[in-house]
C-alpha cells in the first residue's frame, strides 16, 4: 500500500517537474541572484517535495511551494558557504530578511520570471552560440549530453560554453531583468534569432538518423510559444507563425528513402493543417499591427505558398512584393536570390537568371551551393544544358548535406 | 559596480568626413564628456595620445626592452579611457553608447574587478 502511495507522489511530483520546473527555476534565480545556486536550490527542493508531499500530500499550489522550499535551501547553502567566506554572510542576511519582509507576490500569484531568464541567455555580451546552449539548457530544461547530441558537438564543449556564460553573466553583472521598452525591440531580435536558428537545426537534421537526435523544431516551437504568451508582439507571432508553417510541410518534405522533395513537388495533402491554420492566424494578428519586421514577412511568404492548394495557384505576384519588403527591411543577397527565385516563377526562367547572375557578378555568394543550384535549374529550364551541367557540378562540389548532394545528383544525371 | 570604458575610433572613417561634421562629432564626445563628469559617474578619465605615440616595455632575462607600439595593432585607435561607476552591464553599455565615438568604433567596456575579501 505504501509503495503505491509514494510511486503515485512520485509520478505527481515528475508530472510538476516536467509542467513548472522551468518557471521555478526562473524565480529562484531572481530571488537568490545566482544561476548555479538556483539549479541546485531547485533540486533539493523537488527532493524535498518527493519525501514531504508524501507525508503531508501534495500542495494545492505546487509552484509556490517549491519557491518557498528553494528559497529555503538556496540560503542554507550560502550560509554554509559563508563559514569559508566571510562575505557571503551578509548576502544570506540580506536573503533571510527579503524573505521575513511580507510579499505583494504571495497575494498575487509569483509573476513569471522566464521572460527574464531568455532575455539573460539571449543577452547580446554572450557569445551567440552560448546563447544557445544557455537557453536551451536554463529555459528549454534539456541536459547537457541532449544538447550536445543536437549540435552534433561533445558534451564537455557545451558544458564549457554554459560554465563560461554564467562567469560572463557573474562578473559583467549582466542584471537579470527584462529590457526597457525602448531597447526591446534590438534585444527582442536577438532572442529570435537563438530560437530560428535552434529550429533550422532541427529542420536540417530532420533527414538523416534522426530518431536518437532531439526534436530541436518542437522545442523550437515550445519556446516560439512561450515568447507569445510572454511577450504578444507582432514579431514574435511572425516567429511562431513561420516555424508552424515550415513545420506543416515535415511529413511532405523528405521521401521515405530521406531524399529532398521540393515545394513544387510535395504531396500538398500531407501538410498539417491544423499547424497551417494556426499559422495564418498568427500571420494575420503580425500583419494587422502594421509593424512589419523580417519574420512576420517570411511568415507571410510561408503563408501564401501554405494557401495554394497546387503549385500553379501560388500567387507568385504577391510572393515577389513580399520577397521586395523583406530586401528592405533586411538587405541581403540570400535574400535577393530568394527574389530572383520568385521572379523566375512570376516571370519566366530568363527574368530570374538575368538577377541570380547579377547577385554572383557581384561577388556574393560566389561559394555557396544554392546560388549555383538555383542558377543551374534556371539555366536547365532555359534549354541551357551546358551552363546548367557545370552550375549542378558547381552546386555539388560546395553542398555539405547528403540529402542535398543526392538531388543535385540526380538533377545533374537528368540533363 | 565600475567599469572601464576604452574609447576606440575608426580613424579612417573620421578622416573621410567632411571638417564640418568631423568638428560637430568632436564637440559632441566633449559634451558627452562633459555631462558625465558632471554627474558624478567617472572615478577616472583621461585622453590619449594616438598609437604611434604608444611605446611597449618588456623585461626579459632582466633585460629591459622598450619598442615602439601598440600592443595589439588594431584598425581602430584607442584615443582614451574612462572608469565609470554603473548599476549593471546594461547601465554601462547605455552610457558607452552615449559618446559618437561608438558610432565611428567603438567602446570596450570591462568591468573593474572587486578585490577578494580575505578568508576567515
Amino acid at each position: 500500500m505504501r509503495d503505491d502511495a509514494g510511486a503515485a507522489v512520485r509520478e505527481r511530483v515528475e508530472e510538476v517537474y516536467r509542467a513548472e520546473s522551468r518557471r521555478v527555476l526562473a524565480t529562484l534565480i531572481r530571488l537568490l541572484g545566482d544561476f548555479d545556486l538556483a539549479e541546485e536550490a531547485l533540486h533539493e527542493a523537488f527532493a524535498a517535495a518527493v519525501e514531504q508531499w508524501e507525508r503531508d500530500g501534495v500542495p494545492d499550489n505546487p509552484r509556490a511551494w517549491l519557491v518557498t522550499a528553494g528559497r529555503f535551501k538556496g540560503i542554507d547553502r550560502i550560509r554554509r558557504r559563508a563559514k569559508f567566506d566571510a562575505s557571503l554572510g551578509q548576502i544570506a542576511a540580506r536573503l533571510e530578511s527579503e524573505l521575513r519582509a511580507p510579499s505583494a507576490e504571495s497575494a498575487e500569484g509569483l509573476p513569471d520570471d522566464r521572460l527574464r531568464l531568455v532575455f539573460t541567455c539571449c543577452h547580446p555580451a554572450i557569445p551567440p552560440d552560448a546563447q544557445v546552449a544557455m537557453t536551451l539548457r536554463e529555459v528549454c530544461g534539456l541536459t547537457t549530453e541532449e544538447i550536445a547530441r543536437a549540435f552534433l558537438a561533445s558534451a564537455p564543449t557545451i558544458a564549457q560554453r554554459i560554465v563560461r556564460a554564467k562567469n560572463r553573466i557573474r562578473a559583467a553583472r549582466i542584471p537579470y531583468e527584462v529590457p526597457e521598452r525602448r531597447e526591446l525591440p534590438a534585444r527582442l531580435e536577438t532572442v529570435l534569432r537563438v530560437v530560428y536558428l535552434v529550429f533550422n537545426e532541427g529542420y536540417a537534421a530532420s533527414s538523416g538518423p534522426s530518431l536518437v537526435r532531439l526534436d530541436l523544431s518542437a522545442e523550437a516551437i515550445r519556446l516560439g510559444r512561450l515568447l507569445v504568451d510572454l511577450l504578444p508582439e507582432p514579431e514574435t507571432w511572425g516567429l511562431l507563425a513561420l516555424m508552424l508553417l515550415h513545420e506543416s510541410r515535415r511529413a511532405a518534405r523528405t521521401s521515405p528513402e530521406g531524399d529532398l522533395i521540393l515545394l513544387e513537388d510535395q504531396d500538398r495533402s500531407r501538410w498539417n493543417r491544423e499547424q497551417i491554420a494556426e499559422g495564418m492566424a498568427l500571420v494575420r494578428r503580425a500583419l494587422a499591427s502594421r509593424r512589419l519586421g523580417p519574420y512576420t514577412i517570411q511568415a507571410a511568404i510561408a503563408a501564401a505558398h501554405a494557401e495554394a492548394r497546387t503549385p500553379g495557384e501560388t500567387d507568385w505576384g504577391r510572393i515577389v512584393a513580399l520577397y521586395d519588403l523583406l530586401l528592405e527591411v533586411t538587405p541581403s543577397p540570400v535574400v535577393a536570390l530568394n527574389r530572383a527565385a520568385a521572379v523566375a516563377m512570376r516571370d519566366g526562367p530568363a527574368a530570374g537568371l538575368a538577377l541570380v547572375d547579377e547577385i554572383l557578378a557581384r561577388g556574393e555568394l560566389a561559394d555557396y551551393h544554392l546560388a549555383h543550384a538555383a542558377r543551374a535549374d534556371l539555366c536547365r529550364r532555359l534549354g541551357r544544358c551546358a551552363e546548367a551541367r557545370s552550375a549542378y557540378e558547381r552546386a555539388l562540389a560546395l553542398t555539405r548535406l547528403e540529402p542535398e548532394r543526392r538531388f543535385l545528383q540526380r538533377r545533374l544525371s537528368e540533363l | 559596480m565600475r567599469y572601464l570604458c576604452l574609447i576606440y575610433t575608426d580613424e579612417d572613417r573620421l578622416a573621410a568626413l567632411p571638417a564640418g561634421e568631423r568638428g560637430a562629432l568632436a564637440a559632441e564626445h566633449r559634451a558627452w564628456q562633459e555631462a558625465l563628469w558632471a554627474s558624478g559617474r567617472v572615478v577616472a578619465g583621461e585622453a590619449v595620445a594616438c598609437a604611434r605615440a604608444a611605446t611597449v616595455v618588456r623585461v626579459r632575462d632582466g633585460d629591459v626592452a622598450a619598442t615602439a607600439g601598440p600592443f595589439a595593432a588594431t584598425r581602430e585607435e584607442l584615443g582614451g579611457f574612462l572608469v565609470i561607476r554603473a548599476r549593471d552591464l546594461n547601465d554601462a553599455v547605455r552610457v558607452a553608447a552615449g559618446t559618437p565615438c561608438a558610432r565611428l568604433g567603438g567602446v570596450e567596456v570591462r568591468p573593474v574587478r572587486v578585490p577578494e575579501r580575505p578568508h576567515g
